[in-house]
């Protein structure tokens, strides 16, 4: 009889829930969150799903991480309301982690649990954090731990201690299938996210946070400052109001060669 | 050298690819270095002639029994056979699935950094690259470190060119030491999807729907006018988040990016996201009851009004002139 249980770590980024327009800091080395509030990213929200959801179909336990300030710890409580059972802080002093360093760090705390008996049999990722836009954090991961790793994954099952993983590619669907312990990296719509409810908050509040604070490691690649796009001057150019500016419309179709 | 590796599907060169090669033929020239591509796969051969036009002075054309379908592992591998051997500067590969993920793997393998999505590269002791954050909305400039240099090009952020190029292309052919391991992560299996309909990534015309849809049920008039102009139809965040929409059809930075001719955002406020995923459209036509609404003044070209009188009366519209 092959175990079914598995145990599952996801591993998560506090980012800016951007909406509208964004604006700097003075000293470029940000972006002003001064109005914004703050999110797990997209991709890892559907991580943390994924997470709840194959424990339920299968049993065994889960754990949400994060490396970032004392802040972050909103987000791991944001993932233990919807169920995650432990949260683990990797806790640094604010600063932004590059992609290498956060892997390593990262690698060590799964390296960490498993001196004490944690082995995880799968480690969620997002496909790219919404800000960093890196591409490269849970493949360095798997890389650092000699486990496999299929990145951009929308549909996920386990099976017989395997990880049947399938993702978009040109024309239709590819799919892999790998042993366990593996990594994967989600992406946004490999499910629809539930919402907290008020007791999973309340059970979130409560619940101890592990910390860990792993050593700085800034050799990677390096910011220098961030900029905005140039806006490129253009106007709009009204066609009309309502339906009656159906005819114009189809002669800009026809102007632009679409019809 | 400049390396690049360069994807191709189903025997066509990957545009992307060759997008990121008009950076690599600057680059090259820039270092006075040769621009040479890996080519990946046992049915790339016949491929490797047209990489010439794009300022390839050779070509590594990797050959292995099986390496016959995509495996991330096998393919980082050679890249890292193939940068032992060459010794080059720059190793860079298209902002694509697979071009972020085998670089991703052989910044791992060899320990260095890896930029992903640039849309500049300034050689020098660092080099300084710029690179897309949040999608597009917010550019990084970065010291990027170590040899190779290692870079994904950001999708669209240049054009294909075409060269004259002199001198014949150089043929290495190479066969990489692979073992089981390398391919404990490949593709087992396809599914195709359905023929015939429109791929959002691909169409010419995008009818795209936002909140202002308003219901499931309030696309149809939407799917009639994509119908008549043979375009896909996509949605924004708000709208698979609401369950009215798939996923595959949502437009924006963690959906689908778009680049067509013209596309039709109707009902869409404009969020930085859905910005992002559509910005590579030629022409913007908005659709909206208001007028203040970002994606207005991102438009080129705007209807201001309900999109479910305008909608249906387009499509009257197009069915008419196409009858006269």
């Amino acid at each position: 009889m092959i175990e079914k249980t598995v145990n599952i770590l996801v591993c998560v980024k506090r980012v800016p829930a951007a909406g509208g327009k964004m604006s700097l800091t003075a000293d470029e080395q940000e972006i002003d969150t001064r109005y914004f509030n703050f999110t797990v990213s997209p991709h890892e929200e559907c991580a943390v799903e994924e997470a709840v959801r194959l424990i339920e179909a299968n049993g065994g336990s889960s754990a949400v991480l994060t490396l970032g300030s004392e802040v972050a710890t909103d987000q791991l409580r944001e993932a233990m309301a919807l169920g995650i059972e432990r949260a683990i802080l990797l806790e640094t002093d604010g600063r932004e982690w590059d992609a290498g360093a956060t892997a390593g760090a990262i690698a060590e705390a799964v390296r960490a649990q498993a001196a004490s008996g944690m082995n995880f049999d799968l480690l969620l990722f997002g496909n790219e954090a919404a800000d960093t836009g890196d591409y490269q954090v849970g493949i360095r991961v798997a890389h650092a731990l000699d486990v496999p790793c299929v990145a951009g994954v929308k549909e996920l099952k386990i099976r017989d201690r395997k990880a049947i993983a399938k993702r978009e590619a040109a024309g239709g669907w590819e799919i892999f299938e790998v042993p366990l312990p593996a990594a994967i990296t989600v992406k946004e719509g490999i499910n629809l996210p539930r919402y907290p409810s008020l007791p999973g908050r309340l059970k979130a509040k409560k619940k101890p946070i592990e910390r860990i604070t792993p050593a700085w490691n800034g050799n990677g690649l390096e910011k220098v400052r961030l900029k905005l796009p140039a806006e490129e001057e253009h106007q709009t150019e009204i066609l009309g109001k309502g339906p009656e500016a159906a005819a114009s419309a189809v002669e800009l179709f026809q102007k632009l060669g679409i019809m | 050298m400049v390396i690049g590796l360069v994807e191709n599907d189903k025997g066509k060169l990957n545009e992307l690819s060759l997008q990121m090669l008009t950076l690599g033929q600057r680059l090259a020239e820039q270092l006075g270095l040769p621009l040479q591509a890996i080519l990946i796969g046992v049915d790339a051969r016949p491929l490797a002639d047209h990489l010439k036009a794009h300022g390839v002075a050779s070509v590594y054309l990797v050959q292995h029994e099986r390496l016959t379908d995509y495996a991330p592992e096998a393919w980082a591998h050679s890249v890292v056979e193939i940068v032992e051997k060459a010794e080059p500067q720059i190793v860079m590969a298209a902002g694509t699935d697979r071009g972020n993920e085998v670089m991703a793997h052989v910044a791992a393998r060899i320990n260095l950094p890896m930029a992903a999505n640039c849309t500049d590269v300034q050689p020098g002791d660092p080099y300084v690259v710029t690179r897309v954050r949040w999608g597009g909305s917010v550019l990084e400039e970065a010291r990027l470190k170590g040899t190779p240099r290692l870079l994904t090009v950001a999708p669209h952020a240049f054009a294909a060119e075409e060269v004259s190029a002199t001198g014949d292309l150089v043929i290495n052919a190479i066969t990489p030491t692979l073992t089981n391991k390398d391919f404990r992560v490949r593709v087992a299996g396809r599914v195709e999807s359905g023929e015939g309909k429109v791929s959002l990534a691909e169409a010419k015309v995008v009818v795209g729907g936002g909140r202002g849809v308003g219901s499931v049920e309030g696309f149809k008039p939407l799917e009639e006018l994509a119908e008549l102009l043979g375009a896909a139809v996509g949605c924004s965040r708000a709208v698979t988040s609401l369950g009215w929409r798939p996923h595959a059809d949502q437009i924006g930075q963690t959906g689908t990016r778009i680049a067509p001719e013209l596309y039709i955002a109707c009902g869409v406020s404009g969020a930085t996201q859905h910005i992002v995923g559509c910005q590579g459209a030629k022409h913007i036509l908005a659709i909206n009851t208001d007028p203040e609404a970002p994606i207005v003044a991102k438009a080129d070209y705007a209807i201001i009004g309900d999109l479910h009188e305008i909608v249906p009366a387009l499509a009257a519209e197009i069915k008419k002139a196409k009858a006269g």
